[in-house]
């Protein structure tokens, strides 16, 4: 498995940021600028012929606020790979699509842009695919409230505010007291 | 008196002499009660408990109510069994809408009661802000008795109702 960490840290010297092992998963961390290339590269090359996932993080309140998750599986010739591909992006910017390289990312792609608003660049198809269109927010953002926003689209569907009174128990990091360290629930309004 | 008829009848022939003394509404109830025609409204897995109490053995046809129909047009007692996400919401209100009166709606299990878990911006808290809901059943999933419980609890408060009373007001001028 690390020859595969060798032969992309020779191809694509400067873009390899940074490489995590975990218990013999290999995360490579990738610039934004050559992630579509090392994608390629991954499934032409290496014999990453199968797309597991494509999610995405947001870390609000660093910079940059947006990363891109890549689960990528090798099936061919009885080998059983698994690389991660993370990159990193600002706000304002768009991904990139890699749905020219694996058909499958459309719809993995439309989740992400649904959940979390984050455009593609060359995605061909791209609308939501869970919420409906017309739906004004992007539920996964960690500025969204657990209990949702109200919003109307007539004849199509509506949404309302979840009660959350008693709950869940949303613990933060902090010196403060237990009430402040384990609210009742956490407003984001 | 020929023998036949005694043989046959379930009450005292020599006595009531073919008639049998009711109320209206008792006769109408009766029948709609134990000929209730379910619109199954399976979302989540709550559905999976719902087939299992129309299968042999729970058997819903104990008590009327094995006639699952999926057209909302021959249906009567709408069994919504599932999470209702607010994007199912108004499909769910339009089969309801589209199904005959009288109708009657159980909710099945904690989902369809309340919005049951899932304290979340995807899902309608409760049946019950669409539509009007008869019998609420506990449980994530209920047990298929839980249902029939519900199915029981359904049958008497239809027995209880003024349904010729509420016919002749229907066809009264406004």
């Amino acid at each position: 498995m690390n020859t595969v960490l060798s032969i992309l840290k020779d191809r694509f010297a400067g873009a390899i940021l940074d490489h995590v092992e975990f218990r013999g998963e290999q995360t490579v961390i990738v610039e934004k600028a050559k992630a579509r290339d090392i994608l390629r590269y991954c499934r032409d090359e290496l014999g990453f012929d199968y797309l597991i996932d494509v999610s995405s993080l947001d870390h609000l309140g660093t910079e940059p606020r947006w990363e891109m998750v890549y689960e990528l599986y090798a099936l061919g010739n009885g080998a059983r790979h698994h690389l991660r591909v993370k990159y990193s992006f600002p706000e304002g910017e768009k991904a990139d699509s890699v749905s020219e390289i694996w058909p499958t990312a459309g719809w993995h792609e439309r989740e992400v842009y649904d959940m979390m608003g984050i455009e593609f660049e060359g995605l061909a198809d791209h609308r939501r695919i869970l919420m409906w269109e017309g739906y004004p927010y992007f539920p996964l953002r960690k500025d969204f409230p657990l209990a949702g926003r109200p919003s109307e689209m007539p004849d199509v569907a509506f949404t309302n505010r979840a009660p959350l009174a008693g709950g869940p128990f949303v613990t933060s990091p902090t010196s403060a007291t237990t009430v402040h360290r384990e609210p009742r629930s956490r407003e984001m309004d | 008196m020929p023998e036949t008829i005694e043989q046959h009848a379930a009450y005292d022939s020599k006595i009531e002499g073919n008639i049998i003394f009711t109320k209206v509404d008792t006769a109408i109830n009766w029948m709609r009660k134990n000929s209730l025609w379910p619109m199954p409204m399976g979302l989540a897995c709550c559905a999976i408990e719902l087939m299992g109490t129309g299968a042999s053995r729970f058997d819903i046809a104990r008590f009327g109510a094995e006639v699952m129909r999926f057209s909302p047009r021959q249906s009567d007692v709408m069994i919504v069994a599932g999470t209702v996400t607010y994007k199912m919401a108004l499909a769910v209100k339009r089969v309801w809408d589209q199904m005959p009166g009288p109708k009657w709606c159980i909710a099945m299990g904690a989902c369809a009661s309340s919005g049951g878990m899932y304290r979340s911006y995807a899902v309608l808290q409760g049946i019950d802000n669409l539509i009007p809901v008869d019998v609420y059943v506990s449980g994530c999933p209920p047990r298929p008795e839980a249902l029939l419980e519900g199915l029981m609890k359904l049958q008497d408060k239809i027995a209880k109702s003024q349904s010729a009373v509420a016919h002749f007001d229907s066809e009264k001028p406004a």
